[in-house]
């Protein structure tokens, strides 16, 4: 059965889990600093650089801002070229659509090419539950499927686990979903892609049918591209009688001249490559090449709902590349399960409340999973302002009334604040944080946790008002 | 003289975290500032920037107090704050608290206003023009550049270079000295084993340069790292950067600090 997301505790309480596992920490921040470095050095040798991110930016603002126009051109081109479009308004609607189409084919195991936006509907679930195994072919997909695991980052879902995890899942697991591991296996990085190769071809080989997403699709042709590293992509793409796309709505490009834009982007920030090894294209259906069935699933599930939001929606600009959780502070000491959803990280933090909303505690805690130290906001190919996102994504968690009390506490230190006289009065007997702090080195209640790690300061004898009054005094 | 208008130009915001816990930043402001020839104001009426209002998303409480502050101090020409996050607060949050408390007029004092706040560090470089402010510290000290004031303040160099005309220090680079040091204002609360992690890395950093003071521009992270020093028993001192500019050969060694050899 695989696990989900369902049900997951808020960012918090999940992410001190996490923490506390110094295995999982070690893997995650050794991941987090190698991607991070390439990726400076592939950034720093183009001068053009931040002329590229502005121009990734503005291009999708430019799609979000027409976005139905765009999408019915892409149906238009699709269909002409012998595709069929379906419409999805919600994850159920998609996984629904998914499963009629492979049910039609007869087949009972499918190949997928990773997919984000499958893991985020839970179509592996929905079709397994059809009776239908779909095998994810990615390296790190398939670690994740193999451990019966979640996905913690959205370019390498298996980034938590390191060698020695994944020649335990590869010897258990292999064997009871297709070709085993070979005896012997080593934690040899070479020889663990070797026991995958070997596993995952049978797959493709086999396969009648295939499960893609899609990184673009380029409106004036209706073509889709799919971006990778390892070329099982490419196999599914290519091998499969019927391929099935299921792609967020957001995914549009209006040209492929703004398609070359992400193409320079997109691998430097995801991979610190300076270009991805496998970038396929393909236009509906041709004769004698490729699939003869071709099907793209348009997806909403919350992306116009994201998209009504005016500082949100640039979320909805997000290429999927990682940057912003490979640079993320919390990221590397929380890794991705803490955020409960399969887009963690930074993009995580933001896009989850604006597809979901954030009425249930667990989307209200990620706008407060940050510190707004800002170090997203420098590496994001497409410029998403996430301090200003999760601010104002605060501030309608606090609207929400989510958190009475702390209104309440905030609001009364407000009235103080803003009254001279009070303030002053609170100030000299320190009568604001007095009763907390002298002779303590524990805060009371939800402040508590603050003091597992710290010593509070002392509280100075004269406050900075009173020195001042008393030395403007004398030299009145 | 009218009875309400201010006895200088030049006002200090001193911010509420360094009037009750750090009132020796409040201090050696005005000790620097008028050594520089600065004749500094301490208008009494002034309280809280309203960050952590803000921050935690009580954007119509922050507008309160962007009404307090801007009654306060839209009489002076220039709002110096030793403190890089409050400083920010009038120019990036106050219009969004002004609209969300359905308040024009407010946002329009303080479009008026924000640019006459500068943060201390800046107002040295830019404003004033001088990086040697003829100080004097013979300790061994690193510098901490806070979120703020790195990536949203831009200070860049400046705090360094001003530490390193400093007469006897022993200036050290803290390593990995961008990363966040996990305080967050409310996310330490909120968020504690998380920022604890990160805190404790920050805290390693530190212990591995050796030095006896860490310095920022920021209190609050001050107080976050520091903390963690203290409690797992580490003598490092904690001081505002100003704390360290306004000392002269007069002062002397900091009293209980480990004296360094001149090194200029
Ligand atoms: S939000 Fe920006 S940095 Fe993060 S994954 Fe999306 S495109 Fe990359």
């Amino acid at each position: 059965m695989s696990r989900s997301f369902l049900g997951w505790p808020a960012f918090p309480q999940a992410s001190e889990r996490e923490v506390g596992n110094r295995q999982l920490r070690e893997n995650v921040r050794r991941a987090t600093h190698t991607i991070r470095g390439k990726r400076a050095v592939l950034a720093a040798e183009r001068p053009d650089w931040e002329q590229l991110r502005d121009s990734a930016a503005a291009i999708k603002d430019q799609v979000l801002a027409g976005l139905e126009e765009h999408l019915l051109r892409v149906e238009e081109k699709v269909t002409a070229a012998g595709g069929t479009v379906h419409w999805a308004r919600d994850a159920a609607e998609a996984n629904r659509i998914v499963t009629d189409l492979v049910r039609a084919t007869g087949e009972r195991e499918i190949v997928k090419v990773k997919s984000m936006l499958t893991e985020e509907i839970g179509l592996d679930a929905a079709l397994e539950a059809a009776g239908i195994n779909a095998r994810e072919t990615d390296l790190a997909a398939t670690i994740v499927q193999l451990g019966d695991d979640l996905p913690s980052h959205v370019v390498v879902p298996a980034l938590h686990r390191n060698r020695t995890e994944i020649r335990e899942i590869f010897a258990r697991e292999m064997g009871r979903h297709g070709r085993p591991a070979p005896e012997g296996l080593t934690d040899d990085p070479a020889e663990l892609a070797e026991a995958a190769r070997l596993h995952l071809r049978e797959k493709f080989l086999g396969a009648k049918v295939a499960v893609s997403g899609a990184n673009f699709v380029v409106a004036e042709t209706g073509t889709l591209v799919v971006v990778e590293s390892e070329g099982n992509g490419r196999m599914c793409l290519t091998l499969a009688d019927t391929l099935i796309s299921v792609v967020g709505i957001e995914k549009t490009v209006p040209t492929w001249q703004d398609l070359e834009v992400f193409l320079q982007l997109l691998a430097r920030n995801a991979t610190g490559e300076r270009m991805a090894p496998y970038t396929s294209t393909w236009t509906g259906t041709v004769d004698g090449d490729g699939p003869r069935d071709f099907h793209l699933v348009l997806v909403d599930n919350g992306r116009t709902r994201a998209l009504a939001d005016p500082v949100g929606r640039q979320a909805l600009r997000c290429i999927r590349c990682g940057a912003c959780m490979n640079t993320c502070p919390v990221y590397e000491r929380t890794g991705g399960h803490a955020y409960g959803s399969v887009y963690p990280g930074p993009i995580g933090a933001i896009l989850n409340p604006l597809l979901k909303g954030v009425d249930d505690s667990q989307t209200a805690s990620l706008p407060y999973a940050s510190t707004l130290c800002g170090a997203c906001n420098e590496v994001c190919p497409v410029r998403i302002r996430f301090t200003d996102v999760l601010l104002d994504l605060r501030a309608q968690v606090a609207d929400g009334g989510q958190h009475p009390v702390e209104r309440a506490a905030l609001g009364a230190v407000g009235a103080v604040m803003e009254r001279p006289a009070a303030w002053k009065a609170a100030v000299k007997g320190a009568g604001l944080v007095g009763p907390l702090l002298p002779g303590r080195t524990r805060l009371p209640g939800p402040l508590g946790g603050w003091t597992e790690n710290r010593a509070l300061p002392d509280v100075p004898r004269e406050s900075f008002r009173s020195w001042w009054k008393r030395n403007e005094g004398e030299r009145a | 003289m009218p009875p309400n208008a201010p006895r200088s130009r030049t006002a200090l915001f001193v911010t509420c975290l360094n009037d009750t816990l750090f009132p020796g930043t409040g201090r050696a402001a005005v000790t620097l500032l008028r050594r520089l020839g600065v004749e500094v104001d301490f208008p009494a009426a002034q309280s809280c920037c309203g960050q952590m209002h803000f921050n935690t998303g009580y954007r119509r409480e922050t507008a309160r107090l962007a009404r307090h502050f801007v009654d306060t101090f839209a009489d002076y020409e220039e709002i110096v704050v030793p403190s890089a996050s409050c400083a920010g607060m009038p120019a990036e949050s106050y219009p969004l608290a002004a609209e969300a408390a359905g308040d024009p007029g407010l946002a329009r004092e303080v479009a008026e206003l924000a640019p006459r706040v500068v943060e201390l560090t800046e107002y040295l470089t830019d404003r004033l023009g001088v990086e040697q402010v003829g100080a004097y510290f013979p300790h061994r000290v690193t510098y901490h550049p806070t979120c703020h004031s790195l990536r949203a303040t831009g200070l860049g160099e400046r705090p360094h270079r001003l530490l390193r005309a400093v007469a006897g220090i022993d200036y050290v680079e803290l390593p990995a000295q961008e990363e966040c040091c996990g305080f967050g204002g409310t996310f330490s609360v909120k968020n504690p084993a998380v920022s604890g992690a990160m805190n404790g890395d920050k805290a390693r950093h530190v212990l591995e340069t050796g030095a006896s003071v860490l310095a920022a521009v920021d209190n609050s992270c001050l107080m976050n790292i520091g903390g963690r020093l203290t409690r797992d028993g580490h003598p490092v001192r904690t001081l505002h950067l100003v704390e360290i500019l306004a000392r002269t050969e007069r002062d002397g060694p900091l009293p209980g600090l480990p004296v360094v050899e001149a090194v200029r």
